[in-house]
């Protein structure tokens, strides 16, 4: 069998803003009631962290847990354990009606990062990314363009982007033009 | 002469000269300049013709309102038309043309109009081009298309980019004159997220032209103090440039900013379109001066008096060594006040006030100017400029009392507040009689979801002329925003300036009052469409009551500028013929936006390759690397087809559908849906999406189904696979899996909310292959992995495995009527998993197909297709679909509206095969004409064609159709007319062309 490749295959747009192909991430759908205790162990023993609150990301490396939904969360494992991930969920709620599924391959997977990152993000989506309003932790399942997409803020102020596959350049180009267009200079 | 003096010009810098070109003459200005102010510094007072007539027409005013100075700008993907030349900043190397002349400016064919002006009166479009009718698309039209039409459009691709920008804020000022400049202070000193937008490159607005003092500074120095205390406001941004260009429900504001207009050397986006949700606007966007209606207003050297006033204090131009101020009001006194100081020639102020002017006028007398008092202008002399007026009684009709020599007229008909953000989202209007003007009511503002107002209005926009007055309202809007927007306004004294006292104006619509029908023919209220005092008051006559009718009747206020001069003069013309008070009149409707703004702001970056997202599978690499012919599928591009070089699409097709029979061909399914249903309702979900029965599918098997909405109209389809207990993978069609998706939790959270099922659509998680044809299992078999053999792996059964090493899901489908297994990959081994399949497929001959095979071959085996057999009026029963309607089902969706009459009817249009007798291919969408005629003369229809192709495999023409009672008519032969005369018969059959009996698929 052969490596897997991101649809983005590495991409880098380098510059004041950097966009690059932030890799394969291991990503799983999950629907369910988020306030039951199951669900809440195997969120916790999968991705090491706890169920994270409304418009949330709780995200450390490639591990994490992204707040989608009142009753749907994406989950980041290491590309190489999302099968393995999944069976673990199965297995962990079996008889609790929840869908679990991986769609790590389903994705293209963006960083926007460097001193600016923000004002490239609000020349695309419909949000306040002021630093008081969108702080590290931060996340938004909106649109980049004219393409749906879920993002958050990390520690370090770079953006983490995720989108649909299929339309993989046009998130990345977008976002690449706007960091070439240069700075707005209204956004710390 | 107008002239560049020579000091002076607060926004010059004479150290840096510009050089520019105006219709071939080279033409030079200086930095700080507008194309307008440079124009008139080269005496080029002549710069355009009007709309209608063709008359000369020169600057008139000096901002974002200017009706005639309009140029086409720039040159190749520069190019652009309708620029306004006194918002245009002048650059070097600019280049303008003048518009609507030929052929020259200077002498104009169509100026012949003005001769016939008499047959172009207010209407004209509607009565003098009725009759004959044929003679309005010959004659008529491209008669008034030759003259219509400012501006040239655009040819070339724009060089230039653009782009949106998302902003938040808790106020958002729109102006930065000095009651914007206080209002922002105030809600920044509150701590308020601020933005204040300057349509201009300076701030500071009329203020600082007029000489006013505030707090005890000059205004000039006020207002750099002030702009420095916001600059050290973190919470406060700041943006010159940038015009506000509409106010919008829920406080959403949009912004437009040109960033590299003034300099087109500079880097980055060209304009930049801000999409703002505030929670509080400040529109402190000041006042436009209104002409005065006398005739003869439109000659080049008539200008509006705060222009004259703009163009000698901002850049040191002298429009006229003598100017004649004609005025209603004590403000045009200013400007004679501010020629006179300068150093030129005020010949006379004509005041049609008897009582003149307050302490400005006292100001002038001692400059020695003569005040005429209860005067008017009977009309101005010239051609095309000004060469002086004739003066006359306001009270009067006309006759001339004397002629003054003159050079420039700077006339003022009082000011309107620009009323149009506030107008925008539905603020309402009080009339002011005293000053003559609309004005905001600030009890009737643009309410947003609270019902609370959301728009406040500041400084002389909310009609406060005086500017104490108008800082004491700013400081007041500026903390009620603030407020408003949830924080703690500072207390404190707003600053006061030094006002004169001054004398009230005077209404006046028309001068003089008398005025004839000679005059009024001459005096203009719309510049830049040729709308005069006669118009409208014809329009009167005629019966146009309301001020719509009459606005688009005579077109007033309908051309680019949007009536900014003309609105409110017009209407007072048209009050006073309908012999009613001016409010009772109202106003037109103020829209978005405030001037026009660029195409390309509005696209952003919305352009070439981004244009519109393409969804792109995870082989569309080799798809275009192997010269891929693409059709659009919803936003995805699929391979229609692989021509080879040299070789025609259609022969490829063929050559694609033969192998593919013969020996194996590949097909990217991977756009396919794919939707992952699951839970314990999940079947008794799926039950009532699906017209057959989906819960009693055995696990590992596949079914395929049909999706109709509650009309009963078939919406989609595609092979359902059972997982396990609790989970279904539903296909969809390419374009239905977001549509299907969202159609599933539609019904499952809006209806069937209790039940237990959740859905995914997992479309992008796999690469789908379809290895279809009699060497596909021997090929599968050389990947190995896993069994896929007829006993282990039979038709419409699925088994996952790996194949080649490849984790792979395997469905025994067909949509071809071969032996055929659908293989599901995860995405990102799909290409991978492609090239393995070519390499391992060489020795059996595998060629890719794209979709024009996979649609040939369908139609071979009868197969329907959404889109071609359906168009949202066809039921299953139309096409022979009733085997996959379950009759157990007590319900599912479209259920009842199939049992209607109108559907259950025998009389329906039903699917068919067509033959035609010659073998020939039936043209897409021909129809098959029935006996005799409708009510309206047309011939009667008896069926139309849903799909035809020539088939590889057959050798001929093949159809499918529906046709009135098709089923039952098996063997009649029908007609299809052709467009070109001649027609096709065909004869109706089943529609399974090929492997009747299934035997192929089933191996």
């Amino acid at each position: 069998m052969s490596e897997p490749v991101s649809f983005l295959g590495g991409r880098v747009a380098e510059g004041a803003v950097t966009v690059r192909d932030a890799g394969l991430q291991g990503m799983i759908t999950l629907r369910g009631d988020l306030a039951a205790t199951k669900v809440k162990n195997v969120v916790k023993k999968v991705t090491g962290q706890a169920i994270p609150a409304q418009r949330k990301a709780l995200v450390e490396g490639r591990r994490g847990a992204l707040w989608m939904s009142p009753d749907e969360l994406l989950l980041l494992v290491p590309y190489a354990e999302a099968e393995e991930a999944v069976a673990t969920i199965t297995k962990a709620l079996r008889g609790v009606h929840h869908l679990a599924v991986n769609v790590s391959d389903a994705r293209a997977y963006v960083t926007v990062e460097g001193a600016g990152a923000a004002e490239v993000m609000a020349k695309n989506a419909p949000v306040d990314f002021s630093a008081a309003a969108f702080g590290a932790g931060d996340f938004r399942r909106s649109r980049v363009g004219q393409v749906a997409a879920a993002f958050w803020k990390d520690e370090a102020g770079a953006f983490h982007v995720v989108s649909f596959r299929s339309v993989g350049d046009y998130v990345f180009d977008l976002l690449r033009v706007s960091a070439e267009a240069g700075p707005v200079g209204a956004l710390s | 002469m107008s002239t560049r003096l020579a000091s002076g010009g607060r926004l010059l810098n004479r150290g840096r000269a510009l050089e520019f070109q105006f219709n071939g003459k080279r033409l030079m200005g200086y930095e700080g300049d507008t194309l307008a102010s440079a124009l008139l510094a080269n005496d080029q007072m002549m710069v355009g013709r009007s709309f209608k007539y063709h008359r000369p027409r020169g600057v008139v005013a000096s901002g974002a309102e200017e009706p005639n100075a309009l140029v086409n700008l720039g040159k190749g993907g520069k190019f652009e038309p309708n620029q306004r030349t006194t918002t245009t900043e002048l650059f070097d190397g600019l280049y303008a043309t003048s518009q609507n002349h030929w052929p020259t400016l200077e002498f104009d064919i169509g100026a012949i109009n003005a001769l016939f002006a008499r047959f172009l009166p207010a209407g004209f479009y509607y009565k003098t081009f009725m009759t004959p009718r044929p003679f309005w698309k010959h004659i008529y039209e491209p008669f008034i298309r030759q003259s219509a039409g400012l501006g040239k459009a655009p040819k070339d691709r724009d060089a230039d980019t653009y782009e949106h920008f998302y902003f938040y804020a808790d106020v958002v000022v729109i102006g930065g004159g000095v009651a914007g400049l206080q209002a922002a202070l105030e809600a920044g000193k509150a701590g308020a997220r601020v933005l204040v937008m300057e349509q201009t490159a300076d701030w500071g607005g009329r203020a600082v032209v007029d000489g006013v003092e505030i707090a005890g500074k000059p205004a000039d120095d006020w207002v750099k103090g002030v702009v420095q205390a916001l600059e050290k406001m973190e919470n406060v941004t700041l943006r010159t440039r940038c015009m506000g260009a509409g106010v919008y429900d829920h406080g959403y504001i949009l912004g437009y900013e040109r960033l590299t207009d003034h300099d087109p050397v500079l880097q980055g986006p060209r304009h930049r379109l801000w999409r703002i949700r505030a929670k509080q606007t400040i529109t402190a966007t000041g006042a436009i001066e209104r002409p005065l209606s006398f005739a003869g207003n439109d000659l080049p050297g008539v200008l509006l008096a705060g222009a004259v006033r703009d163009y000698l204090v901002n850049w040191g131009v002298s429009v006229g060594d003598r100017t004649v101020v004609v005025t209603n009001n004590d403000d045009a006194y200013r400007t004679a006040i501010a020629l006179v100081d300068a150093g030129l020639s005020v010949p006379a102020i004509i005041d049609a006030r008897p009582e003149g002017a307050g302490a400005l006028g006292a100001v002038a007398k001692a400059k020695g100017i003569r005040v005429e008092e209860g005067k008017a202008i009977a009309k101005v002399k010239g051609k095309t400029r000004v060469t002086g007026v004739a003066l006359c009684l306001q009270a009067g009709e006309g006759a001339v009392i004397d002629e003054i020599a003159c050079d420039c007229v700077a006339m003022s008909g009082g000011w309107s507040p620009v009323v149009h953000l506030w107008s925008h989202c539905g603020g309402k209007l009080k009339w002011d009689d005293a000053q003559a003007m609309f004005r905001p009511d600030p009890a009737r503002a643009p309410t947003g979801a609270d019902g609370e107002g959301f728009v406040l209005t500041a400084g002389t926009s909310s009609g406060e002329l005086g500017t104490t007055a108008a800082l004491a309202d700013a400081t007041a809007a500026g903390r009620a925003a603030a407020k408003a927007a949830g924080l703690k306004p500072k207390t404190g004294k707003a600053p006061v300036a030094n006002d004169v006292d001054e004398t009230p104006m005077a209404a006046v619509w028309l001068m003089p009052q008398g005025a004839g029908a000679e005059l009024k023919m001459k005096a203009w209220l719309d510049y830049q469409n040729d709308v005069k005092v006669s118009d409208v008051q014809l329009a009167a006559r005629e019966g146009f009551e309301s001020v719509e009718h009459t606005k688009r009747y005579t077109t007033l206020g309908m051309a680019t500028d949007q009536g900014k001069l003309s609105n409110i003069n017009g209407l007072a013309i048209l009050s006073q013929s309908l012999n009613q008070a001016i409010p009772q009149t109202g106003t037109t409707t103020f829209r978005p936006p405030y001037t026009p703004i660029s195409m390309g702001a509005i696209g952003g970056s919305a352009r070439d390759e981004l244009f519109q997202p393409i969804r792109k599978t995870p082989m569309h690499g080799w798809h275009v690397e192997n010269g891929a012919d693409f059709e659009p599928v919803g936003h995805w591009r699929r391979p229609y087809s692989f021509p080879r070089k040299g070789e025609g699409l259609h022969d490829a097709v063929n050559r694609e559908i033969v192998n593919t029979r013969t020996n194996v061909g590949l097909l990217d399914a991977s756009t396919l849906g794919k939707l992952i249903v699951k839970g314990p309702d999940a079947g008794r979900f799926l039950d009532m999406l699906y017209t057959n029965m989906m819960s009693n599918l055995a696990i590992g098997k596949c079914r395929y189904g049909l999706m109709c909405t509650e009309n009963g109209f078939l919406t989609d389809d595609g092979v359902v696979a059972r997982i396990d207990e609790d989970t279904w993978l539903c296909h969809t069609t390419t374009g239905g899996a977001d549509r299907i998706h969202a159609w599933m939790e539609d019904w499952l959270q809006c209806e069937w909310w209790d039940w237990k099922v959740y859905v995914a659509n997992v479309t992008e998680q796999y690469a789908q292959v379809a290895v279809v044809g009699p060497k596909a299992r021997q090929l599968l078999e050389k990947l190995g992995g896993m069994d896929v053999s007829k006993e282990t792996l039979p038709f419409m059964q699925w088994a996952d495995g790996t194949l080649g090493g490849f984790p792979v899901r395997v469905y025994r489908i067909s949509f071809s009527g071969e032996l055929s297994y659908e293989i599901a990959v995860a995405a990102s081994h799909g290409r991978a998993f492609w090239d393995r399949l070519l390499k391992d497929g060489e020795e059996f001959g595998i060629m890719p197909y794209g979709t024009e095979g996979l649609h040939v071959m369908r139609a071979e085996k009868g197969f329907i297709m959404i889109g071609d057999e359906t168009d949202g009026t066809v039921i299953p029963q139309d096409l022979g679909l009733g085997w996959a309607i379950s009759k157990k089902k007590d319900d599912y969706l479209g259920k009842r509206a199939q049992e209607r009459s109108h559907m259950a009817d025998p009389e329906r249009w039903k699917l068919v095969g067509l033959e035609t007798l010659d073998g020939s291919v039936i043209p897409d969408g021909a129809y098959a004409v029935g006996e005799g005629h409708n009510a309206n003369g047309q011939r009667l229809t008896q069926g139309r064609v849903t799909s035809t192709y020539y088939s590889p495999t057959l050798k001929r023409g093949i159809a499918m159709g529906l046709v009135h009672r098709g089923p039952e008519r098996m063997g009649e032969i029908i007609e299809f007319p052709k467009v070109d005369g001649t027609s096709v018969k065909a004869r109706i059959a089943d529609q399974v062309f090929y492997d009747k009996a299934g035997e192929k698929q089933d191996v």
